[in-house]
């Protein structure tokens, strides 16, 4: 009874009408970032940390406000994928594939309701399994050491950049261009700077919002100018939205198991929701078989993808709490966000600071009753914000980027180097080299480097040591399978071509 | 396949640039002589043999932009770069409506909607963040001097500024 007692304690400090004022606000917040295409959760969180750092919230308000923002993005992803064929983040990619011929099928508003149902089925097993879970992954964490921990990044590496990117040696790449950011600044334990190339401003290091805004933000502005906006306020037309129970009772074993897919893809240290929702997508179609009708608007290739998706966004919390390594782009925000309050992820969090925790754990609770409110009844008001066009969008986050990382440090190095990561984001992704891996590398590069020296030290320089125990055996073997079986698997994992009209 | 050639060019010839940095780590008593050397060293090694692999098996080319698009990339960056430097003497308004009509323009070529765009989101963002979210401190209007204009432009030329 551990849970209801920590739970109750959970509500005490997410009921107060402030907080759950946050967490209306970012909510529908969440659902408009997550459905401008162009505008993903990991992008539009990293804009609102600096804003939110500002406006002088405590701890346990910051993360209310992100995380519904975070789980709004992940319900809002869906908007633009049904109606326009474009997903507004790269995991609802999966649900154009039956969302827009459903659609164009005049049912635009039967799949955005059994989406939002969907949706709403995936985050809330999700969250009850990160109740169950969270803790008792905390009590093994206890007995991690160095040689595990930096283990354990590397697992989170290599898995990551298995599943980003086509080419092995370019996700390997990506992760030691932001390990190597990490390492510019003044060395904890000599005192002296590293790498600096002797210029004052980087003896505090890169901070992480700049590479994040950088990378996400201003390089979307380029890929815009690329292609000039086009297709962006196009799609199809929505009528008169109601509740389709029949499609809603039809589909509800598929929206049971692809929460438990998608929850166990979103757990894996650096998987995240792109592979739930691919996942519960695949397994429902070869349970559906060739005659389920997938691909041509079947109401269970809606559901199984966005239960999916939402459910792993959930897994997702569970390593980054627990074990402070994040389980996608976007945690590897949020994790960010935390490190900006003070807050170490780990398995103190759940002992030390059980009021952040058991909040956070309520207040997903109450954004996810909030959601199912917002995103049925008032899914038109999203769909008219959809059509804000191109041209006035991407200036006004670009705009919002600069006040934002302006008034982190109100320096103008700051916003020199955001572009400058703007301009090696537009590169990287245009060369397919995913950028998630970078971010994470700036993020756990300090901790990793921690890790491995304390090792080291402990050890008395003998490399051995990192293989000692049964543990960080295991971690090494499952980072190596991690990232050689996407080599292996790539023809039999291959993503279902689109739907072209 | 030219552009991953040149891609893992660029990225070796910088990992052994790192290398060679990593080496030059000062160090002292506290920290011993090897240990923070370590990791950079493991990192950009790493990085080298990643940067030989895309070298010799390269992708094929992505889809690159046309002369004139790329002529409107670097007008955006300048546009930002010049954005970034001029914040602080002018304050919020001014640069804000220069630099998002531009931008606006960049994406879809059109005069109206793009003036309309940077007087509209400068003014309306102003409003947002100084009376909704109370960031008065940052989006301050400033009357600048040209002395401050001057200091504010060298940064941006190498060598000569701060």
């Amino acid at each position: 009874m551990d849970i209801l007692a920590n739970l109750a304690i959970g509500f005490g400090v997410a009921l107060s009408p402030y907080t759950l004022f946050l967490a209306i606000c970012g909510c529908f917040l969440g659902t408009i970032i997550g459905a401008l295409p162009g505008l993903g959760p990991s992008n539009g969180v990293a804009i609102l940390i600096p804003i939110t750092f500002t406006l002088g919230l405590d701890a346990t308000s910051a993360l209310v406000l992100m995380t519904s923002v975070y789980y709004g993005a992940m319900y809002g992803g869906r908007i633009s994928s049904i109606l326009l064929n474009i997903p507004g983040d790269e995991p609802a990619l999966m649900t154009t594939l039956d969302g827009y011929p459903m659609a164009k099928q005049g049912r635009a508003g039967d799949a955005l309701v059994l989406s939002g149902v969907a949706s709403f089925v995936g985050a809330l097993l999700a969250t009850i399994g990160l109740m169950l879970l969270a803790p008792t992954l905390a009590r093994v964490a206890f007995y991690f050491g160095p040689a595990e921990y930096f283990a354990l990044y590397l697992l989170a590496f290599c898995t990551l950049g298995g599943m980003a990117s086509n080419n092995q040696a370019k996700a390997a790449l990506a992760a030691c261009i932001g390990l190597g950011i990490a390492m510019i600044g003044v060395d904890s334990s000599s005192g002296l700077p590293r790498l600096t190339g002797g210029n004052l401003h980087l003896y505090d290091g890169i901070d992480f919002l700049v590479a994040i805004v950088g990378l996400f933000a201003i390089a979307e502005v380029f890929f815009f100018i690329e292609s000039h906006g086009k297709g962006s306020s196009i799609g199809v037309k929505l009528e008169k939205v109601t509740i389709p129970w029949k499609d809603i009772m039809a589909t509800k074993w598929t929206m049971l198991r692809a929460s438990g897919v998608g929850f166990i893809a979103g757990i894996l240290p650096g998987a995240g929701a792109s592979l739930g929702s691919f996942l519960a997508y695949m397994t429902e179609k070869s349970i559906a078989g060739p005659n389920g009708g997938f691909g041509t608007g079947a109401p269970k290739g809606i559901a199984a993808p966005e239960a999916g998706n939402n459910s792993a966004a959930g897994g997702a919390l569970v390593p980054m709490l627990t074990l402070g390594v994040p389980g996608s782009g976007t945690t590897a925000v949020l994790l960010a966000l935390l490190m900006t309050l003070n807050i170490t992820p780990g398995p103190t969090l759940f002992t030390e600071r059980a009021d952040v925790v058991w909040g956070l754990i309520a207040s997903l609770l109450i954004a996810n009753f909030v959601l199912l409110l917002m995103n049925v009844p008032m899914v038109k008001i999203f769909v008219k914000i959809l059509m804000v066009p191109a041209w006035v969008l991407l200036p006004g986050v670009t705009m919002i980027s600069f006040v934002g990382i302006y008034s982190l440090s109100g320096s103008y190095f700051d916003l020199l180097l955001m572009i400058g990561f703007g301009v090696l984001g537009y590169f990287l992704r245009k060369l397919d080299v995913p950028t998630v891996p970078v971010i994470l590398g700036i993020l756990l590069g300090g901790n990793m480097e921690d890790a491995l020296r304390r090792a080291m030290t402990l050890s008395d320089g003998d490399p051995m040591y990192l293989f000692s125990s049964p543990i960080a055996i295991g971690f090494w073997i499952a980072a190596i399978a991690g990232f050689v079986a996407p080599m292996f698997l790539r023809g039999l994992l291959k993503k279902p071509a689109a739907h072209e009209d | 396949m030219p552009s991953d050639r040149i891609f893992g060019l660029i990225c070796l010839i910088t990992a052994v640039a790192y290398i060679a940095a990593a080496t030059q780590i000062q160090t002292n008593l506290f920290s011993g002589e090897f240990l923070p050397k370590l990791f950079p060293l493991m990192i950009g090694g790493v990085a080298a043999i990643c940067s030989l692999s895309i070298l010799f098996k390269p992708d094929p080319d992505p889809a690159w932009p046309g002369p004139a698009t790329w002529g409107a990339m670097a007008i955006a960056v300048l546009v930002l770069a010049l954005y970034a430097v001029f914040l602080t003497p002018l304050g919020f308004l001014l640069p804000t409506a220069l630099a998002a009509g531009i931008l606006s323009y960049q994406i879809s070529p059109r005069v109206r909607p793009a003036i309309l765009s940077g007087l509209g989101l400068s003014l309306g963002l102003f409003l947002l963040f100084k009376y909704a979210l109370g960031l008065g401190n940052i989006v301050a209007y400033r009357i600048p001097t040209g002395e401050k204009l001057w200091d504010a432009f060298t940064i941006l030329i190498p060598f000569v500024g701060h």
